[in-house]
């Protein structure tokens, strides 16, 4: 199953190093990762999506923990959360794909931050299946670049993850 | 006043109390290795080989309730010392390394020497630092020995860049420490300690089954005095012999692959486990799909919460220090008048002594034409009263002396026993013997094992190390060997150790003792007169059956009722 698990750990060099390694050294899977400082400049907040069986999903909790440099974590995924992408995409856009291209954008409430004669680079903020989806109705054929930032993710209301 | 940051750092090792530093010297660390010169507070023994200085912090600490530290220079010293970080890693054993590095400047240039210790040691350590500015020195070396020793112990390198070493500033060592993201368990819950005590007293086939955690802890009292209230059967992993003491009626043996018969049996058909302190490791419980399939509940108490549930499952789990949790668990048992079923204690009891039987415990054939090896440690323990210092490397001799060795107290036994390092044994018998003056310390070794750190008897020399090393020389390196012989159809591939040096003048040449022992009728007497030579180092060469193997076993990838024993084959 899919989890996505949010933790604070101190923005020091290597701490990075220490949680990818440890999916790394115990073979558990990430499929995205993303970090950075926090109000408090001491610490990161890092997002990781992952997936496993819930024995693996309770042993990646408890190693990240085990890391002397996470100061606190949460299984987003055990809860209300929310969790935002942000995508940009660089798509060949010639006759009439063109227009085709911005009502694709607009109903995916994507912006076109960049325009040439042909080309159109669209951002777009969403869930990662929201990104998925618009990727695949541009399709491939079209497709000249992705760039993803991995998910992050919050947990909704009062749940909140702080020293 | 101002100091460098290598006076620092001695001044650092000062407040800890540490008495001694296994180390070698280079370029890295010359200002550090200056600074030790010139004060006598912190001693300082030269080994000759790095793996050898931080097996040797790990024997010192293993057999004390101390850090041990270890000091290398940078690059290969680094390099040298990892195969002993991993070893204390996996043992979790409480040391602090420290490691020059190339001047801050140099870092990332490819420096001559240079080598990234930090990302190197980054899997095998608890935690570990790169010191970037002498500001910092003072406070890294306090973090360093409190999370070495605290929680679940283990190894903490310190990096520190040559330049690093020769800057100045003030001097305050911390009175206290506190790292806001590292809170290590304490104290279990009290509701699941109850819970425990409830399954406990309601069990029909109770089995207790104790590790290395045990001994950690220091917790070998409330163990025993638990055992003992409840009538119950005991075991002990690898790690955790001495734990409970071998001469008690409860106690089982060992379990595991080569555990007893009983240990491994009532494991594996017991109804309620208690586990103390140990993690379920496959040498331990085998096949985990096979241990699965008799249905039992677990109460596991470890310090660890990663250690719990990682291979089994655990119906209830108390994440705590060992001893604080037994203390506490003791109360409650001694203040409730209930006590387990006496019909179903006397059934299991029954049940366990038939599979004692059975198994025989541990037997071997002796002979009087050629040296058993387990011989030699039934008169190793005999002779040495069961009150040495053991320390052994890894393989069939490591095996033979878990076995044979009884040992009734903990921290004699020093074994490398999750990372299964050949060449600890000498080493570690150093740190045995510095840190315990005047006791006995034998190494149980094999031929192949002790040419592994066999540069160590200068070091052992140098330092007047009485050191026992008791050799089972079977021309082969045995436990592989074993495995070809039941696994691979004979083929002994390049286990036979040819062209073994004379050990005899090999030890003569380090300025030791030597002896040979061929005959079954020397042993004791061998063995009576080396260890008469109080202040000698002496080398004993048993030259042991080669075709001898260890029983019973539990092949790899097996269930632990699927035990052979010595006379199936």
């Amino acid at each position: 199953m899919r989890h996505i698990i949010s933790l604070l750990m101190e923005n020091e060099a290597g701490a990075l190093s220490r949680v990818a390694g440890l999916f790394s050294a115990r073979g558990y899977n990430i499929e995205s990762l993303s970090v950075a400082p926090t109000e408090d400049p001491t610490l990161s907040r890092m997002t990781i999506v992952t997936s496993g069986s819930d024995a693996i999903i309770e042993q990646i909790n408890k190693q990240l923990n085990k890391l002397v440099d996470v100061a606190a974590m949460i299984d987003l995924s055990e809860g209300e959360h929310l969790e935002r992408e942000l995508m940009l995409v660089k798509v060949r856009a010639e006759g009439d794909a063109r227009e085709e291209l911005k009502h694709m954008a607009d109903a995916f409430h994507g912006r076109i931050i960049d325009a040439t004669d042909h080309t159109y680079t669209i951002e777009l903020t969403g869930s990662c299946a929201e990104l998925d989806s618009l990727l695949e109705k541009i399709g491939r054929d079209l497709i000249l670049e992705t760039v993803r930032t991995g998910a992050s993710g919050i947990g909704r209301g009062e749940r909140i993850l702080k020293l | 006043m101002e100091l460098t940051g290598a006076e620092i750092l001695i001044r650092c090792l000062q407040e800890e109390q540490v008495e001694y530093v296994f180390g070698y010297p280079g370029g890295a660390v010359l200002f550090i290795y200056d600074e030790l010169f010139k004060q006598d507070k912190v001693k300082h023994v030269l080994v000759r080989h790095e793996q050898a200085a931080v097996h040797a912090a790990d024997g010192y600490a293993r057999s004390s309730d101390k850090v041990g530290v270890a000091l290398v220079t940078s690059g290969p010293g680094l390099t040298n010392a990892v195969t002993g970080i991993a070893t204390a890693y996996m043992d979790s054993t409480p040391m602090v390394v420290i490691s020059g590095q190339v001047p801050t400047g140099a870092i990332g240039e490819d420096a001559f020497q240079e080598v990234d210790a930090v990302g190197i040691t980054r899997p095998c350590v608890k935690h570990n630092f790169l010191v970037k500015d002498v500001k910092d020195i003072a406070s890294t070396i306090k973090k360093a020995f409190y999370l070495a020793k605290s929680g679940r112990p283990g190894p903490v390198l310190v990096d520190i860049p040559k330049d690093v070493s020769n800057h100045r500033t003030n001097f305050e060592y911390p009175a206290s420490v506190t790292i806001r993201s590292y809170h290590p368990a304490g104290k279990g819950d009290s509701g699941q300690i109850g819970r425990a005590a409830q399954m406990l007293l309601e069990a029909k086939r109770p089995m207790i089954y104790a590790g290395g955690g045990v001994v950690l802890s220091d917790a070998s009292a409330q163990l025993t005095d638990l055992v003992r209230l409840l009538d119950f059967p005991c075991n002990n992993t690898l790690m955790g012999l001495g734990g409970f003491p071998a001469s008690d009626k409860h106690f089982v043996g060992m379990l595991g692959m080569h555990g007893t018969y009983e240990a491994n049996m009532a494991m594996q058909h017991c109804d309620v486990l208690l586990a103390v302190g140990a993690r379920f490791d496959d040498r331990v419980i085998g096949n985990v799909e096979h241990f699965a399939e008799v249905p039992r509940k677990i109460i596991h108490i470890d310090i660890d919460p990663s250690s719990i549930a990682k291979r089994v499952k655990v119906d209830l789990p108390i994440v705590g220090d060992v001893k604080l949790v037994l203390d506490e668990l003791l109360e409650v048992l001694r203040g409730n008048v209930q006590r387990p079923g006496a019909a179903d204690m006397a059934a299991w009891w029954k049940q366990v002594n038939e599979w004692r039987a059975v198994g025989g415990g541990l037997r071997y054939k002796n002979s009087s034409e050629i040296i058993k090896p387990q011989f030699v440690i039934e008169k190793l323990h005999e002779i040495t009263g069961g009150d040495a210092f053991i320390t052994t490397d890894v393989g069939q001799h490591q095996m033979w002396t878990a076995q044979y060795y009884k040992f009734d107290k903990p921290r004699r036994w020093v074994t490398s026993g999750g990372l299964g390092t050949m060449g600890f044994g000498l080493p570690a018998a150093m740190g045995v013997q510095m840190v315990n003056p005047g006791a006995t310390v034998a190494c149980v070794t094999g031929e192949g094992s002790i040419q592994m750190n066999i540069q160590e008897l200068s070091t052992c020399k140098q330092f007047r190390l009485p050191i026992k090393i008791v050799a089972l020389n079977n021309g082969y390196l045995g436990m592989v060997r074993q495995w070809q012989e039941f696994f691979h159809c004979n083929r002994y591939s390049e286990t036979y150790m040819n062209a073994l040096p004379d050990f005899v003048k090999l030890a003569e040449a380090y300025g030791h003792v030597g002896m040979r022992i061929e005959k079954p009728a020397d042993v004791e007497p061998a063995l009576k007169e080396a260890f008469a030579r109080k202040h000698d180092l002496v080398f004993m060469d048993f030259r042991t059956d080669p075709t001898e193997n260890v029983y019973p076993m539990v092949p790899g990838g097996r269930g632990l009722s699927e035990i052979i024993l010595a006379e199936e084959l």
